[in-house]
């Protein structure tokens, strides 16, 4: 026959339920209302957006909601040129570190309504939303990060961040 | 070699299922050990984990456990992806080479995320045996004929280590799974998977457990009496289904001498078995008689938390020699289906 | 990785879940003695390897569990075989063999000193002893793999069967 097998396909499929626990639910649900919610350290005091289920700094498990943004900062970004194995968007795009107002930790998300070469740091940013009647809890929810048309935040505001 | 004991620890009360997060799960039982030992974070030197991602469907999950520990200021952490036990060896060895005098040793496992029967099918050959998908109770029920037949084990002596491991799970806490049976009533119980009844398999659960170590000034200045680590080793067979043994446990019988066990009596055992045949098996390959108290917790017969089993097994061993009600003890872990890798600690006090 | 957000519940602590499915779409390369014996069982012949003490491993062992050398001696062996040992899966899972109730057996092949995981379609547990003479049943697509034996069945002739091997 054909040739000598040098190597085989060993698919693995796994059926999961994740939980993404009591403590950050609530950010979830939040999601689904149409707001941020974060959480705050009692012991340190950071905002964490999205939460977590504790704080990393301290160890212990992460106090109060508390109502965020909707509004942001660019902290950081990266402009992406690559495709990749399971790329949904058209490339190409701008993934950016956005420190939501209110928030002490950056998240991920995308910016779009605007040239990939006008994305820079400092820059004010707000969520688009999907329709509401499509809301799940998920992040997914704001299809994605625009500009505001607001003066570029100082630099000494999230300096330290990076 | 240095002298390093077990000083304190805690679990988590085994659950079948839980809507916590490794995390959320983790973090109040590594404060509960810390308390036990009388140590706040600051005083440990070094932590390590066991834990197994597939477990928790959550590439990583175990750079997320991080968040449990504070690691601010920043510390010296290690993971294995293998039961806590394992970690623990990793943790002595820290000690043994003089890079910390403490550590705080971790396991956690979330074994209701996915089907963990399936899941175990992982740890198998990728190339020619777990692409059949086999379950880990049925390769155990391979076993378990084997040894019947071949007359190493009985039906009768198999219900006989379930009644007792359930009778024993009845004072422990932590037991996922317990209850008064009879040896009768559970040869008349429906095969499951064939020649195994329910009650010879695991308690599938999710839990955690914690323990730490200290070296001997640190160990003397925190406990009354430490369960000093007097051997541990450990050794693998052959990953070969059918090039193994299957009526002994060859790589334990090397960790048993290694680590000394037959040296003296031993008071008690807690055996990191999850079928009843497997204990048997065991029991005979570390050479243990009726003058040992095998598993006064229950074993993993009764809670099987992936990844915490076998270092919940060396938690229990330590705390009956921390409590006085012990001076010779002995914790087993295991991984496999066929226990194919062995953990052997003897512990004592002074 | 996906899942359906959608299908999300939510429980009485208030925690969300969702269904989570992880799939990795792995592809191995062999190795030099996995190569021979899966392209072995793709052309329908199956083949292992011998140890200095003679034995023959199938699967093929790539070295020798005693001495630790290379296994470069090759030996074909029956595609028909004893069950050494066996259980009963009665609920088969996604990506077993078979999709009906069936046994997992060690089978020794004829000429071969070690024992293979696989499906026995035997129909009922009953059907199904410690010692039985199993033959495979080869899938109709091979591809190089161990499910190019689609799983094996019981020998129900009472012939003499030869020792396959050297």
């Amino acid at each position: 026959m054909s040739e000598d097998v040098l190597r085989i396909r060993t698919p693995i499929g796994i059926h999961y339920r994740y939980s993404a626990g009591p403590n950050a639910s609530s950010h979830l649900r939040g999601l689904m209302e149409g707001k941020f919610i974060g959480k705050r350290c009692p012991s340190c005091t950071l905002v964490y957006m999205p939460p977590r289920s504790t704080c990393a700094k301290c160890g212990v498990l992460l106090g109060e909601d508390v109502e965020v943004g909707p509004k942001g900062t660019i902290t950081t970004f990266c402009i992406v040129n690559v495709a990749f194995l399971g790329q949904t968007i058209k490339i190409p795009y701008v993934a950016a570190t956005i420190l939501i107002d209110g928030a002490d930790l950056g998240m991920q998300h995308l910016i779009q309504e605007c040239e990939t070469s006008d994305v820079r740091m400092g820059m004010r940013v707000e969520p688009v939303w999907k329709p509401r009647e499509e809301w799940q809890p998920s992040l997914a929810n704001i299809t994605h990060f625009r500009p505001t048309g607001e003066p570029d935040a100082d630099f000494d505001s999230f300096s330290g961040q990076l | 070699m240095r002298d390093v004991a077990i000083i304190a620890s805690a679990q988590m009360a085994n659950v079948s299922t839980t809507t916590a997060t490794p995390v959320e799960m983790l973090l109040p039982v590594i404060n509960e050990a810390l308390a036990n030992a009388g140590m706040s974070r600051a005083d440990i030197g070094f932590w390590c984990h066991g834990s197994c991602d597939y477990m928790t469907g959550q590439p990583f999950s175990f750079v997320m456990a991080v968040d449990a520990l504070g690691a601010w200021p920043p510390i010296i952490e290690s993971h294995v992806e293998a039961d806590g036990a394992f970690a623990l060896y990793e943790a002595w060895l820290k000690i043994q080479a003089g890079e910390a005098e403490t550590a705080l040793v971790f396991g956690n496992g979330r074994s209701s995320s996915g089907d963990i029967n399936r899941t175990l099918s992982l740890q198998l050959d990728p190339y020619v045996v777990a692409p059949l998908w086999p379950d880990d109770r049925s390769i155990a029920a391979i076993q378990a004929r084997a040894c019947l037949e071949a007359g190493v084990v009985t039906s009768r002596q198999m219900a006989a280590v379930a009644v007792r491991n359930h009778r024993n799970a009845q004072s422990n806490p932590n037991a996922l799974r317990s209850g008064s049976y009879s040896v009768e009533g559970l040869l008349d119980a429906e095969v499951v998977a064939d020649p195994l009844r329910a009650l010879d398999c695991p308690a599938h659960a999710d839990g955690v457990t914690a323990v730490i170590l200290a070296s001997a000034d640190t160990a003397r200045r925190l406990s009354t009496r430490p369960a000093w680590i007097r051997g541990i080793d450990h050794r693998i067979d052959t990953q070969n289904l059918g090039n193994r043994s299957m009526t002994t446990l060859p790589s334990a019988i090397v960790a048993a001498h290694k680590a000394g066990v037959g040296n003296d009596k031993v008071d008690v055992a807690e055996l990191h078995a999850p079928f009843t045949h497997q204990e048997l098996l065991l029991t005979a390959a570390l050479g243990l008689t009726d003058a040992t108290n095998i598993n006064p917790s229950g074993g993993a017969l009764c809670a099987n938390p992936m990844m915490s089993a076998g270092l919940a097994r060396l938690a229990e061993a330590a705390s009956r020699i921390i409590n006085g009600t012990a001076d010779r003890a002995v914790g087993h872990a295991s991984s496999g289906p066929w226990m194919q890798q062995n953990l052997v600690c003897v512990l004592e006090g002074e | 990785m996906s899942g359906a957000t959608s299908d999300y519940t939510i429980a009485p602590d208030g925690s969300f879940t969702a269904p989570l499915e992880l799939f990795y779409p792995y592809k191995r390369t062999v190795g030099p003695t996995l190569s021979r014996f899966l392209t072995g069982l793709r052309d329908q012949r199956v083949e292992g390897t011998r140890g200095k003490d003679g034995r023959v491993h199938v699967p093929p062992a790539e070295f020798d569990p005693v001495t630790g050398e290379p296994m470069t001696e090759w030996a074909e062996v029956g595609s028909q075989g004893s069950v050494v040992s066996w259980s009963w899966q009665p609920s088969p899972v996604d990506g077993n063999v078979l999709q009906h109730p069936f046994a997992w057996a060690l089978i020794r092949l004829d000429g071969a000193d070690t024992a293979l995981l696989h499906g026995v379609d035997a129909g009922r547990s009953d059907a199904m002893t410690t010692g039985m003479r199993v033959r495979a049943r080869w899938a109709e697509e091979r591809t190089g793999s161990i499910t190019d034996i689609a799983c094996f069945e019981p020998v129900t002739s009472t012939a003499v069967v030869a020792r396959g091997g050297s």
